[in-house]
């Protein structure tokens, strides 16, 4: 099998040690990942604003990136959806039937770290280890464009040296939105600053989700609050052993 | 009587005003998420919910892609009951006939059953304009009437508002539109309920017409059907004499037997109730029994505009629970006037553009963005309407009416992202940019404040100092 990594923009430019977790995590398990260099953005951030013809560059660089993978991984549940749920729909805009074609053989191939730890390689227990007190927040799109389901906690009860702690509300939207963040920045902070308020009451040291760039908007609130509560990539949590932490 | 949405600002501009407003946050939060809870749990114990809601989504869709037959054949079965049926292409023409069937009675006043429909076309404004006065019955719209206030929510329009809140405005103002409040009036529920139905009586009892909506109607019958749950329904259908419907065309099912999946899936949905207390059913005029004269107008008003949007004609099946209300994190914290329209949270922020189209007006292209995509109205809505697929579908028609005139500062930020995110070695070369940002800041964590825009994001999030080198970078130092 020919795994290749979507690192995504976001962990690229700002979360590199993500993308170098998911990296040491899966050949840990005995996975071999490529990095094909060519790979950019999964087009949500012009997707979502509404400029589909802006998106058209970047899914083309996507399916010219990983075109020859059995399977592609990303650390994002939000770029995952993206891949899957919305390249269809850039192509269609395209008018290009054969961006359609390579679509809609890149996009079933794409797979969200957990879906792709537990439903591919079938592995629960990672071998990790991370002696802290953490809360999970499930990612919207994970939670319900993806439906992950409880593949993540999953993955973390098995952390030796962990304890799971439950989040109130942990449903709930932590008002990131992608450029709603900034169209809406009101609404974005008021939602934002609710998930640190429920963060906080876990007494939880570590906020661990699978999107970095929802976590970089509790996090940035955390931050401001001087909360003392700081926020971690699923994939870093995962990828963290007694011998390398 | 009561205020307007008209010249409403855009929604960031109005949330912000209402996030500020720390009652009402408290009084929503506490509203919606009591709300929510009931409809979880009588949504888990139905073992084929998902069952019910692709069947509501399917009659739905059948309905309307054989609207006009299906329309005619409702407009038959009602002729046929003896009832007049109107046909009005907008809010305008609506008004007018309804305000002609209440001028040639004679009468000063008519009494409501809640309608989002007349809401929609501003029905009590254009009859007061005649020297008509609408009178609300449902209990929460007689709180927003009396309280010269603006519906927030479809189903509970007074969500806003508090018991506190509310024994003022009855206190205040029903001496004003009728039977005055008892003194000595607590803010307990059963005492404003009570001052509340011996205010309504009276209107019920001597009004000679009576305005309502429809939930459904039945085109093989000829039925239109009200569900609600305090019985002032049961009173404005059965008392007076002239019962005029306004009834969006998009509320037609084609059989009786349609509605038993309806009637499952929209009280648990709406008021979390196994089921609704009231549900009047009527076939037109029935000798001796309710009243003497029953007109129906079926109302278009941006409907078959939504109806010719390939995407956005889901909306269409909405059958108004206001599920998605309820469960939307954005719409618990702004309330419902941000959103400038009698339809607010998720599926006001599709239907209106809809209804309305885009790239005229401000505020309603501001409305598709009132959303984080988080889906969780999706999730709940019993006629599976992909809200967040709509809205995206949405934000693209605005975006694309306004890419004839100058672009916008946001438009430049997204031709500019498309260009980078084109090839690879583009984006290399930002990520070199921003590593040299990272060294000029020396080892500095996170940014507390940015200039404009940025300052959107630092105003209250600090923002995470780019690393020196990007993953890409490291990947191939690492060969």
């Amino acid at each position: 099998m020919k795994v290749a990594l979507m690192v995504t923009c976001v962990n690229d430019v700002l979360f590199p040690g993500t993308g170098a977790a998911v990296v040491r995590l899966l050949e840990r398990l005995g996975v071999e990942v490529d990095f094909p260099g060519a790979q950019t953005c999964c087009a949500q951030p012009m997707v979502n604003t509404g400029y589909l013809d802006e998106a058209v560059p970047a899914v083309r660089a996507f399916v010219d990136a990983f075109a020859g993978y059995d399977a592609v991984v990303t650390p994002s549940g939000s770029c995952a959806g993206s891949v899957r749920h919305q390249h269809a729909i850039v192509a269609r805009r395209s008018g290009d039937p054969g961006l359609a074609a390579a679509v809609a053989r890149t996009s079933p191939r794409t797979h969200e770290l957990t879906e792709f730890l537990v439903d591919v390689l079938g592995v629960e227990d990672v071998g990790a280890y991370f002696p802290h007190t953490v809360a999970y927040h499930p990612t919207c799109h994970s939670l319900r464009m993806l439906g992950v389901g409880d593949r993540p906690t999953r993955l973390l009860r098995a952390v030796r040296g962990l304890r799971l702690v439950d989040l109130p509300a942990a449903d709930q939207c932590c008002g990131f939105g992608g450029t709603f963040a900034l169209k809406n920045a009101d609404t974005s902070i008021a939602m934002g600053a609710d998930k640190a308020r429920h963060v906080r009451s876990t007494g939880a040291e570590v906020l661990v989700a699978g999107d970095n760039s929802c976590l970089m908007h509790i996090g940035g609130v955390l931050s401001r609050q001087r909360a003392g509560t700081r926020v971690a990539h699923l994939a870093e949590v995962l990828a963290s052993t007694e011998e390398q932490r | 009587m009561s205020g307007t949405f008209l010249g409403m600002p855009p929604f960031p501009v109005a949330a912000r005003a209402a996030l500020a407003d720390t009652q009402l946050r408290h009084n929503l939060a506490h509203a919606t998420g009591t709300i929510r809870a009931k409809r979880a749990d009588v949504v888990a114990e139905v073992d084929n919910w998902e069952e019910l809601r692709v069947a509501g989504a399917a009659i739905k869709d059948n309905a309307l892609r054989s609207l006009d037959a299906t329309l005619l054949r409702l407009e038959k079965s009602l002729q046929d009951n003896g009832v007049t049926v109107h046909w009005a292409r907008d809010a305008a023409e609506a008004c007018s006939i309804v305000a002609a069937v209440a001028l040639s009675h004679g009468v000063d006043e008519v009494v409501k059953v809640k309608s989002m429909a007349t809401q929609e076309i501003g029905l009590n404004e254009a009859l007061a304009e005649h020297g008509v006065a609408a009178w609300e019955t449902d209990l929460a719209e007689l709180i927003v009437q009396l309280g010269d206030d603006l519906p927030s929510h479809i189903l509970v329009p007074a969500i806003h508002r508090n018991r506190a809140e509310i024994r003022e405005v009855f206190r205040d103002r029903m001496a004003g539109a009728g039977k005055a409040a008892p003194d000595g009036l607590s803010d307990e529920p059963a005492d404003l309920a009570a001052a509340a139905r011996a205010h309504l009586r009276e209107k019920f009892l001597r009004a000679k017409v009576a305005v309502s909506g429809a939930n459904f109607a039945v085109a093989e019958t000829g039925t239109l059907v009200v569900v609600e749950s305090e019985g002032n329904g049961r009173m404005c259908l059965t008392l007076p004499e002239v019962l005029v419907s306004v009834v969006g065309i998009e509320k037609v099912v084609p059989t009786w037997t349609d509605l038993d999946v309806f009637f499952q899936l929209l009280p648990r949905s709406s008021t979390g109730e196994r089921m609704n207390p009231y549900t009047s059913t009527w076939s037109g005029v029935a000798p001796g029994d309710g009243p003497r004269e029953m007109h129906v107008v079926l109302l278009d008003n941006g409907r078959t505009r939504v109806l010719a949007d390939e995407v956005g004609r889901q909306t269409l099946r909405c059958i108004r629970c206001s599920a998605c209300l309820n469960v939307c994190p954005v719409y618990e914290r702004t309330g419902g006037h941000a959103y400038g329209s009698v339809y607010p949270g998720p599926i006001g922020a599709i239907l209106n553009p809809l209804m309305k189209g885009v790239g005229d007006d401000a505020q309603t292209d501001s409305l598709p963005y009132a959303s984080t995509l988080c889906g969780a109205c999706f999730e709940v809505c019993p006629v599976r309407i992909d809200i967040p697929e709509v809205l995206v579908h949405l934000r693209s028609r605005v975006v694309d009416a306004h890419r004839p005139g100058p672009p916008s500062a946001e438009a430049l930020a997204m031709r500019a992202a498309g260009w980078v995110f084109g090839r690879a070695r583009r984006l290399g070369a930002v990520e070199r940019a921003a590593g040299l940002l990272s060294r000029a800041l020396r080892g500095r964590r996170s940014l507390r404040w940015l200039p404009w825009p940025g300052s959107l994001w630092t105003g209250a999030r600090d923002l995470p100092v780019p690393p020196r080198r990007a993953f890409r970078r490291l990947r191939s130092e690492r060969r």
